[in-house]
């Protein structure tokens, strides 16, 4: 999946997705030296934000971890990475058949909690995953990407009577999702 | 080497002259579409199909078949052409599958010429699609590159090639099918069917496997044999042809299906037709099964044993016991259904996860409805400040369409609230009766066949809560033991005008008495202790069911000096049992205290409550919990208004309950306000009775 390519998540058969998966993995920072928990461990947190209308009505975040209306919920911070290999290390799930009726976009944004850019990260990626059946619907790849320390991910939102998925790829700056708003308004 | 694509996933293409390659188990169309930068494909004349295969640096198969090989040389391809999309897409016959779902993924892989497989794609999860997008070769940055997009389309080939923008695309499709329906005759068979190859394996499968069960191995393993070789014994037979299949990857989950079947079916004891219920035994429920889902569908990702009542039934041959086929929509909800280890744990979480579900769909709905709200408010002042829409009717109408855009979002919203609680009234109707005594309302069946138990529960319900949306649902309030709070009845009147606060009272001081029975009731003999303290009698009618029953192992404490008493030997007792936790030495504590947890019930609080009273009690509410003396106060607030703020600490440790319906307590996950309602006995039942008298026999009994 390239920026901007939009995938339906709607099946041809009238069936669409019930739950989609985003999914953040990174290599653990490498430990060296003797005192090996002084090494500066990587952070990565992915973010999901409600928008209804363009106005952010929820957010599910490393602090808020389930949504009110308990669509969209966050696995929990990981704080350190995994062995980069592929496996999640951090996964938002979207039960889309729980999206309340007027939040008709979904965003997805990765942050660098600990400040390193996307270029000092080993096998950062990001993907999508049909949480109903474990099939990867996309995937991204985060590392060599420059000097950001964000990055706006993706974009699930409503088309018909379906959800689409919009891959975006912006980058950005920020610690938290909080810093990335201004970025993510132009894209809704 | 070979790169395996997922969806979605790209590879970069170092070579120009490549081929690609399809194969399926049905004969197919293949075919490809050539875009320009704006990802449109301009004519007709852009698209190779079976009815003009060929096109600059393009050619394809002039027939449908079952293997492709489509030539590609990316340097010939004109210079406008930015995507080159491979498709395909199933011919429409009447013999031929209507759709991908029902034969194994076809495969698209990109060879050299020397078909060295560059990369290669295995369309997985397509259903109802009839033609779908397999790969796309598209120009990056004067590279080409190849993509796996798998993207199908249940509209067939007319619907993907209006999606792609080719005008006439109707027209095309036509052509297309006639143009194959003519090369048909000539195609090339595919290699076997799918039927016939599921049903030999599945059949050498359950014959293997049932070989050694009596008759079962069916008539005639031996026409299965000659798959493998004559020279191997049946279960050799069966292991021999099986493996071969997945090496060519053409019968993947067939094997799996096979094999697993005959366990379960032996388990269930009956679906077999070695019963007689089957025309032929080597057509059991297994075989038929396999045949009729087929080894190339989607993967089935169930656990094969864990749902063993799952699987549909072999047609015509439903077996005994064999539950209806589950419909389609949500299951129909189970009492139960959550983790733990014993059948109260998951009970306690399962309420919890209704409560929890509730809690959230209610926030979506009234999230919903604000937004709706806030949104037609913004629209109004639009109109309003247009001044355009001041005069004449366009404002009306404007107005009258952001009311209506308001209408349909709460509709909307009303419907998603109405559908998740029909499904919690479905499961509360379920999980209520199979409530245990701890959790169940007093007028649920359970207690009339109560028996004391012998293990303390994990849980006692309070009460009822519920939503203003959500009638007529409640979920039961279930809370933790032992109790971690003490907790207060608020007997002063609920909206501050004091009418009625005799009754009040005295129905504070009956849901205390229910409580406090409940409690008695759900612990084992000896475990659980009430001590009540009634300065002025005045709760004396309330407290008839313990004290007639004698469940009270003394009497209420009445006076100034009763409470005193009372207070002080239970201060007493948490002193030494804290002093002996404290000192790791509990077997040290004097023979005759009673180490029981006890519940003390303090009523018309702080009547009869000296300055040295109040200490004790606070002294109680604080240290007591963790030793096992519980506080139940039955108090109106304004009674203690005297103490001024020095008891406000007192009244927040303890958790609110009220006598009437009230919405003073907060879920943990959103904080709607709930309306608690208590749990009351229905007014002329004699369950607190009776079911004391037990728990009084049971203790005269055990001494």
């Amino acid at each position: 999946m390239t920026k901007g390519q939009a995938i339906s998540l709607e099946k041809q058969d009238g069936g669409s997705l019930s739950a989609v998966r985003m999914g953040l993995g990174w290599k653990a920072a490498p430990r060296r030296g003797l005192f090996g928990s002084r090494t500066r461990e990587i952070d990565l947190d992915a973010s999901a934000v409600l928008f209804a209308d363009k106005q952010p009505v929820d957010v599910v975040f490393f602090r808020h971890l389930v949504s009110d209306d308990g669509s969209v919920r966050h696995t929990g911070d990981n704080l350190v990475g995994g062995a980069g290999q592929g496996g999640d290390d951090e996964a938002i799930v979207v039960d889309l058949a729980r999206v309340p009726v007027h939040i008709d976009q979904i965003i997805f944004t990765v942050n660098s909690f600990t400040g390193q850019t996307f270029q000092e990260v080993q096998n950062a990626f990001c993907r999508l995953v049909d949480e109903t059946n474990g099939q990867e619907l996309a995937r991204y790849t985060l590392d060599g990407g420059g000097e950001y320390t964000a990055q706006i991910m993706a974009k699930v939102h409503r088309s018909g009577s379906g959800w689409t998925m919009t891959a975006l790829g912006v980058p950005a700056r920020g610690r938290t999702f909080q810093d990335l708003v201004p970025t993510i308004l132009p894209v809704l | 080497m070979a790169a395996e694509l997922v969806r979605g996933q790209n590879h970069p293409l170092s070579r120009a002259r490549i081929e690609i390659r399809i194969s399926a188990d049905v004969p197919v169309v293949a075919g490809a579409t050539l875009a320009d930068d704006s990802g449109r494909v301009p004519g007709a004349d852009r698209v190779a199909h079976p009815g003009a295969p060929t096109l600059p640096g393009l050619e394809v198969s002039r027939q449908a078949a079952a293997e492709h090989r489509l030539a590609v040389d990316l340097d010939a391809m004109p210079e406008t052409v930015h995507r080159l999309s491979v498709l395909i897409a199933l011919p429409a016959t009447a013999d031929g599958p209507p759709r991908f779902g029902a034969v194994r993924a076809p495969r698209a892989a990109v060879t050299g010429l020397d078909g060295a497989e560059i990369a290669g794609y295995t369309l997985t999860g397509l259903d109802a699609e009839s033609a779908v997008i397999a790969l796309e070769l598209y120009r990056r940055q004067g590279a080409w590159k190849v993509r796996a997009v798998g993207q199908g389309y249940a509209g067939g080939l007319t619907a993907l090639f209006t999606d792609q923008g080719v005008p006439q695309a109707a027209e095309l499709a036509r052509g297309i099918e006639e143009a194959v329906a003519q090369g048909l005759a000539r195609s090339v068979p595919a290699r076997t069917t799918d039927t016939d190859r599921t049903r030999r394996t599945a059949a050498s499968v359950a014959g293997s496997d049932l070989s050694g069960a009596a008759s079962a191995a069916g008539p005639e393993p031996a026409g299965t044999a000659p798959a493998a070789g004559p020279s191997y014994d049946p279960r050799a037979a069966g292991v021999g042809s099986v493996r071969p299949a997945p090496a060519d990857g053409s019968v993947r989950p067939a094997p799996a299906d096979g094999s697993v079947r005959p366990t379960p079916a032996d388990e269930l004891g009956g679906t077999q037709p070695a019963s007689g219920a089957g025309p032929s035994v080597s057509d059991g429920p297994g075989i038929a099964e396999a045949a009729t889902s087929p080894a190339g569908g989607p993967v089935d990702y169930t656990h094969p044993k864990r749902r063993q009542a799952s699987p549909p039934p072999a047609p015509g041959a439903p077996g005994p016991g064999a539950p209806a086929p589950v419909a389609d929509g949500p299951a129909p909800p189970v009492a139960g259904d959550a983790v733990g280890w014993s059948m109260d744990e998951r009970l306690y979480n399962q309420v919890w996860g209704m409560f929890e579900d509730l809690a959230r769909s209610t926030a979506a709905y009234r999230s919903a409805v604000d937004f709706a709200e806030s949104r037609l408010e913004k629209e109004l002042d639009q109109v309003l400040s247009d001044p355009r829409s001041r005069l004449g009717s366009a404002g009306d109408a404007a107005r009258e369409a952001a009311r209506a855009r308001q209408a349909e979002l709460v509709d909307q919203a009303r419907a998603v609230l109405d559908r998740d609680l029909a499904q919690l009234i479905a499961e509360s109707e379920v999980v209520e009766p199979a409530l245990p005594p701890a959790y169940a309302g007093w007028d649920n069946p359970v207690w009339h066949g109560y028996r004391v138990p012998t293990e303390s529960p994990m849980a006692v319900r309070l009460g009822d809560l519920r939503l203003p949306e959500s009638t007529p649902l409640r979920i039961p309030m279930l809370i933790r033991l032992p109790l971690e709070r003490g907790l207060w009845i608020d007997s002063g009147s609920l909206d501050g005008t004091g009418s009625d606060t005799g009754e009040l009272r005295h129905l504070a001081m009956r849901t205390a008495v229910a409580l406090a029975a409940r409690l008695l009731a759900v612990h084992p003999v000896g475990e659980f202790g009430v001590e009540v303290v009634d300065p002025a009698g005045a709760g004396a009618s309330a407290l008839t069911p313990l004290t007639g029953t004698g469940a009270l192992a003394e009497p209420p404490a009445t006076g100034a000096a009763g409470v005193a008493a009372v207070l002080g030997r239970l201060t007493e007792r948490v002193d030494l049992v804290q002093m002996a936790l404290r000192g790791g030495a509990p077997d040290a504590l004097p023979p005759g205290l009673d180490t029981s947890r006890r519940l003390l019930i303090v009523n018309d609080f702080p009547h009869g409550f000296d300055d040295r009273a109040v200490t004790q009690l606070r002294y109680l509410a604080d240290e007591g919990p963790d030793v096992g003396v519980h506080l139940l106060l039955v108090a109106d607030r304004e009674d203690a208004a005297a103490y001024g703020p020095l008891l406000d600490p007192l009244w927040r440790s303890l958790m609110r309950l009220t006598p009437a319906p009230d919405d003073h307590l907060a879920d943990p996950w959103v904080g709607h306000a709930w309306t608690y309602e208590p749990c009351l006995v229905p007014d002329g039942s004699q369950v607190l009775q009776q079911v004391l008298t037990q728990v009084v026999t049971a203790r005269t009994k055990r001494m």
